[in-house]
């Protein structure tokens, strides 16, 4: 199945949200937009709910610091004690340092990953850029057309309020 | 967004810049053949470098009597070229995480270089407690790990444990906080290179980002995410390096104020150097507009504030030790200004503590000549000031038939050269290869300080 897309090109960043809003509050399909940097407020104006990936961090920290201080007790009182100044087998207090950095680890490198496997990045991955100059400084916003009331001049006459660059049809591969 | 931003702010990039031209101006010594000048300083750092290696060959061969270590004194040289220079990568941090978190927006000009030179200085740091070791291919030993010997685990009682956790947490963290960061700049040489080659290992290591902004939205949360780690993590790393010694008995050492003021002075001397190679990065690669005189200014003011919270430590020192009664203690810190070793002290005491408050004066702090000599004072005054912790308190401990003095040998002095050679090395070559300024940051702040019709570009 092919998708009609719609790629308007924009060359502010104030223009980019502007017209992201105007598109959504018009019942339009936004696909994606693409920028060359993190404008603060565009996720809302696209109307993107806020990710998710925190929950993972505080998850994969407190694993990793649970995991760590359960280790630390077993391996200074069960599997092998050593009575080190006759201090508690299980001194708990002295395990906290290690714990933390485990814990931060854990959640900084997995936090990372999740954040890689989400937004399926991955080293060597073929890029799908839509116009080299997103990377620079051009702002594209990707409209889906999706049924028989998508009309392309009405849509031209609202993104031009916003001095739209450039516009143009693709056909694209479901699923991108 | 624009409207929000008071215009009595003043812009953090000079120059009216178009998104298009801070691509072009921190791409363009990318862009370039190596200049002369490059390769100079490289192959000078090179040759720093390959004189550390033969210094460490030598010892690793023949032992650690080839430093001027005895009985009394243990830790010397090798351990305050460790602790100072884990300090000096935890400016990297407060610029990438700290700053980041308190919305100091300027630190997108610096905090692609001091997180680089984060990275960079604890591999120089880690170096040192490894060949101090005197048989670093049992290095692994440290680490807890299945074995045949009962098993047996380390202790986890240890602070030297609990270093080699913190150190090793925090490069791992550093890296991947710095490559998160450069992922989109990747993506914008990779679209915009011509050379086969560059596209080929950007487009690797660029991992498909494609500016989404639905991508931007996490790498945000990620990159928040990451910074609150990392704030804490860079308290904590000097705190344990501080308990490294904190927890002994020695008098000088024992004290309760180490972490506080072992982390305040790692950001002061970290601060020193992220001004000393900033300003010959600004001067070398014509960045003055990204770098400004308001960068260095701001700059300046943390050091103000960190001299004086190294300053009130050292003399909070003095005053416990008169205060506790405690004849050890009084001693250790009479004999740090008074003894054999006064001359080290002063030498920290003057640039740490009266040299810096030259920078109250705006003529100074806007003066980057002055400024630079300051932060190069500043260096060497911080690295005595570890020299001063860790090896006058050694040398005076409770006996006097075991008191003894310490003089480096020339292989220490190689290995400390070294550890410079190795960090510019790699400065250079970062500086060479890969953008020395967060090009998706900073034309997200392109629009502070400036009123906006529209749009700005």
């Amino acid at each position: 199945m092919t998708e009609r897309l719609l790629v308007a090109t924009f060359g502010g960043e104030r223009d980019i949200v502007d017209a992201t809003r105007a598109a959504k509050d018009a019942g339009y399909h936004i696909v994606d937009v693409y920028a060359p940097y993190a404008i603060h407020g565009l996720d809302k104006a696209m109307g993107l709910r806020p990710s998710r990936l925190p929950w993972i961090c505080f998850g994969l920290g407190l694993t990793g610091a649970i995991a760590k201080l359960w280790y630390q007790i077993w391996t200074s009182a069960t599997s092998w004690p050593v009575n080190v100044g006759g201090k508690p087998l299980s001194s708990v207090p002295a395990f906290v340092p290690v714990t933390f950095e485990i814990m931060v680890l854990f959640a900084g490198v997995g936090t990372v990953l999740a954040f890689f496997f989400v937004s399926r990045l991955r080293p060597g991955k073929h890029p799908k850029v839509l116009y080299e100059r997103v990377t620079n400084d051009k702002f594209v916003l990707v409209l889906l057309q999706n049924d028989a009331a998508f009309d392309v001049s009405n849509v031209r006459a609202l993104l031009e309020r916003f001095h739209v660059e450039r516009i143009e049809e693709r056909l694209t591969e479901a699923g991108r | 967004m624009a409207d929000h931003v008071s215009n009595l702010r003043k812009p953090l990039i000079l120059g009216n810049k178009t998104y298009e031209a801070v691509t072009r101006d921190v791409c363009h010594p990318l862009d370039q053949k190596s200049s002369k000048a490059w390769w100079m300083t490289f192959l000078v750092a090179m040759a720093m470098m390959g004189l550390g290696m033969v210094a460490v060959t030598y010892q690793i061969e023949t032992g650690i009597g080839t430093w001027g270590l005895n009985n009394t004194v243990g830790w010397a040289f090798d351990i305050t070229n460790f602790v100072f220079w884990i300090g000096i990568g935890h400016a990297g941090t407060l610029i990438s995480a700290i700053l980041f978190l308190f919305r100091q927006r300027w630190r997108t000009s610096v905090n692609r270089s001091a997180e680089a030179m984060t990275i960079f200085a604890v591999i120089c740091a880690g170096i040192f407690p490894i060949i101090h070791m005197g048989r670093p291919w049992l290095a692994f030993w440290v680490i807890p790990y299945p074995n045949f010997r009962g098993p047996l685990w380390v202790n986890f009682r240890s602070p030297l444990v609990w270093d080699m956790f913190a150190i090793s947490v925090y490069f791992t963290i550093s890296l991947v906080f710095w490559y998160v960061g450069l992922i989109p700049d990747l993506a914008t040489i990779r679209d915009r290179t011509t050379s086969k080659i560059k596209r080929a290992i950007t487009g690797f290591f660029s991992l498909g980002w494609n500016g989404s902004n639905k991508t931007w939205l996490r790498y945000e949360t990620v990159y928040l995410l990451l910074a609150g780690l990392a704030t804490p993590l860079v308290v904590s790393v000097h705190t344990i390096v501080s308990w490294d010694f904190a927890t002994s008995i020695i008098p000088g050492w024992h004290a309760t104020i180490f972490p506080p003021y072992f982390v305040a002075g790692a950001i002061f001397s970290g601060f020193a150097m992220v001004m000393t190679l900033m300003l010959i990065v600004r001067k070398v690669l014509h960045f003055e507009d990204y770098i400004t005189l308001h960068h260095i200014e701001a700059m300046c003011k943390v050091i103000i504030a960190t001299a004086g919270m190294v300053g009130l430590a050292y003399m909070t020192e003095f005053f416990v030790a008169a205060y506790s009664g405690n004849e050890y203690e009084r001693f250790a810190f009479v004999n740090r200004a008074l003894g054999p070793y006064a001359w080290a002290y002063w030498i920290m005491a003057v640039c740490n503590v009266l040299i810096p408050q030259l920078l109250w004066w705006k003529k100074i702090r806007t003066n980057p000549t002055a400024v630079f000599f300051i932060a190069i004072l500043i260096n060497v005054g911080m690295w005595f000031e570890r020299f001063v912790i860790i090896t006058i308190s050694l040398t005076r401990d409770y006996l006097p038939a075991s008191w003894a003095s310490y003089a480096p040998t020339s292989i220490e002095i190689a290995t400390l050269i070294g550890s410079f050679g190795l960090f510019f090395t790699l400065f250079l070559l970062f500086a060479r290869f890969l953008p020395m300024i967060a090009i998706g940051e900073v034309k997200g702040v392109l629009s502070y300080g400036h009123r906006q019709k529209g749009d700005h570009s």
